[in-house]
């Protein structure tokens, strides 16, 4: 796959383009882009985070768990990054 | 003099003359052409485009505003936090996707994109003015920023205001989009520092995180945690918010100003490093509750400036003041630059000198520049400057207004141009009428109050709704409905200058 990937940047644009479109590779990246999901909805859930209890250091549940979705997010990001790379 | 209002124009005064070597700075053979002027050489790599864009979003006006609204209307003011995290993730595609097509064909502007991909020029006008409507009250607020700031030196008038926006557009004349790019290091750097000092410092000056949020508690009630009847509010303001920021055209200038697919990527995943800073910053208003902080004439714009000046030894404040003031420049430059560039491709070029040189298109958006500063300025100081404040709400629900032929004509080329037209007009009318039902009972206004549209309007439940939401759904419906009409009664379409291959194009 790494190796794939390598032998693919290193041609040209028009030549990979050509590869993008034409289809069984890609779709493998593709997969990947349905994770950017997780972060989308999961903010959206206000019965998971609307209440006080449980306490981390003092900041209640709805501000903490809030604060921590954006390190989801940018782990989630992150990960199609990586594994997207140069596509 | 004071030593805040020392230590603020010099660090003013630093950036000003930062705007002005901007232009030598990664400098062109030539400036005269938009893609050096407008998109700083379409070459910006990860770290100046994380500053460029994290100083685009995050205004001084977010800085001023979000935690006065948590300080007044409490949790339903934390809704930027599930905006700003989801609005990545939201973007990740369809922003590679409007990089390479942008890239293939040079395009500057959203509606350029649209031009090309629907073939109609109308469309394209709808898309250029719904962005510098919506543009406009934009770069007004961040004069509402910096007047916060000053209003909390013990400064008045509206001299010091125009100098700084007469300063502002003169380096943004000479050095196009570096001078913002170059800006936002210092803006950025300076936000960073007084927002860790003021986690550090003001917490345990108030009794800790506990004290805090007890605070809060105590004088907002039930407003600490979402009602029931607002959550659909919260949730579908989050959604909406986070749909609309990056169709906004000056988001959109500062994504096209990359240099290729993996530097946005990258910026998607780094980007939210700012939305924790943002929640930090929310939460001031909090600190600010338990500071026992009373507004200055009860505008609530002079809550945080308030809290750092009684929190912050004077030269401290004075750096946390630049922070902000430095702050209203980036996104104003950015957006200035921006709505300049629609007046020049898709008005001027398109409707009164189609053969118009790169050079003279450089022209032309330069001075429109100015323009749209000054309208801006007048905004602000000869109206009163609630009305920007109202219309940057309405703002937000009129740039929804783009996503089926902006977001979505990235994926399908599908809808008819005629259905984009009629959804256009659509979601806007709905938009509107629903903004108008809007009270605001704060400042006795029964119009326009706000963006939380109250479902029993329409003889259902009473809760409420985000506008915008509820408005491109319309749009949505409408478009998809006209297509089908136009498809089956055969109306002639468009056509598509773009390839499937163009969106996925890298360098």
């Amino acid at each position: 796959m790494a190796g794939r990937r390598r032998n693919l940047t290193a041609i040209s644009p028009v030549a990979r383009q050509h590869v993008v479109t034409a289809g069984h590779y890609y779709d493998a990246a593709v997969r990947w882009y349905w994770l950017l999901l997780v972060p989308i909805v999961l903010p959206l859930v206000t019965v998971v985070y609307n209440r006080v209890e449980p306490r981390l250091f003092g900041f209640p549940l709805f501000y903490w768990l809030q604060l921590a979705y954006v390190f989801l997010g940018c782990g989630v990001c992150f990960i199609v990054y990586r594994k997207t790379r140069g596509r | 003099m004071t030593v805040q209002l020392a230590v603020f124009i010099v660090l003013f005064a630093v950036v000003a003359v930062m705007g002005f070597v901007a232009a030598r700075w990664r400098r062109p053979a030539s400036m005269e052409h938009l893609d050096e002027w407008g998109l700083g050489g379409r070459n910006f790599g990860g770290w100046v485009t994380w500053f460029l864009i994290g100083g685009d979003l995050y205004t001084a006006y977010t800085f001023v505003a979000v935690p006065a609204l948590m300080f007044a209307a409490g949790a339903a003011g934390f809704f930027a936090m599930p905006y700003t995290v989801l609005t990545y993730p939201l973007v990740f595609i369809p922003l590679i996707r409007l990089w390479s097509v942008s890239h293939k064909h040079g395009f500057v502007t959203p509606a350029d994109f649209v031009r090309a991909r629907f073939g109609s020029p109308m469309l394209a006008l709808l898309v250029a003015i719904t962005g510098i409507v919506a543009t406009m009250p934009y770069i007004a607020l961040q004069l509402v920023g910096i007047e916060a700031v000053l209003k909390a030196m013990g400064v008045t008038g509206d001299a010091p205001l125009i100098i700084a926006f007469a300063i502002l557009a003169a380096y943004t004349y000479q050095s196009g989009l570096r001078a913002p790019a170059l800006i936002a290091f210092v803006k950025d750097a300076l936000i960073y520092i007084v927002i860790i000092a003021a986690i550090v410092v003001i917490p345990s000056e108030l009794g800790g995180w506990h004290g805090i949020f007890d605070a809060a508690s105590g004088k907002l009630g039930p407003k600490f945690l979402l009602a029931p009847k607002s959550q659909l509010q919260y949730i579908t303001l989050a959604f909406g918010s986070g749909l609309a920021l990056f169709l906004y055209p000056h988001t959109q200038t500062g994504v096209l100003a990359s240099k290729n697919r993996d530097v946005i990527k990258r910026n998607m995943a780094a980007l939210p490093a700012y939305s924790l800073v943002l929640g930090l910053i929310a939460l001031l208003g909090y600190m600010a509750i338990a500071a026992g902080i009373k507004p200055d004439h009860g505008d609530l714009s002079t809550v945080v400036p308030l809290l750092f000046d009684k929190m912050f030894p004077p030269w401290f404040a004075g750096v946390a003041f630049a922070a902000i003031g430095i702050g209203a420049l980036v996104p104003a430059a950015i957006m200035s630059i921006a709505a300049a560039n629609l007046l020049t491709r898709n008005v001027y070029v398109e409707f009164v000198r189609p053969d118009a040189s790169p050079a003279q298109q450089a022209r032309v958006s330069k001075a429109a520049s100015l323009f749209v500063k000054l309208g801006a300025l007048l905004c602000v100081l000869a109206i009163d400057p609630q009305f920007s404040i109202d219309l940057q709400l309405i703002g937000g629900v009129i740039i929804l207004q783009t996503l089926p032929s902006v977001g979505l004509g990235l994926f399908t080329r599908w809808p008819h141009r005629t259905g984009l037209v009629a959804g256009w007009f659509a979601g806007m009318a709905a938009g509107i009428w629903m903004l108008y039902t809007v009270p605001n009972p704060a400042t006795h206004h029964a119009h326009f109050g706000g963006s939380a549209f109250n479902l029993s309007h329409l003889g259902g439940p009473d809760i409420t709704i985000y506008v915008g939401f509820v408005a491109v759904t319309v749009n949505l419906i409408v478009t998809a409905a006209g297509t089908a009409i136009a498809r089956a009664a055969g109306w002639h379409d468009g056509v598509d200058a773009t390839a499937g291959a163009d969106y996925h194009v890298d360098r």
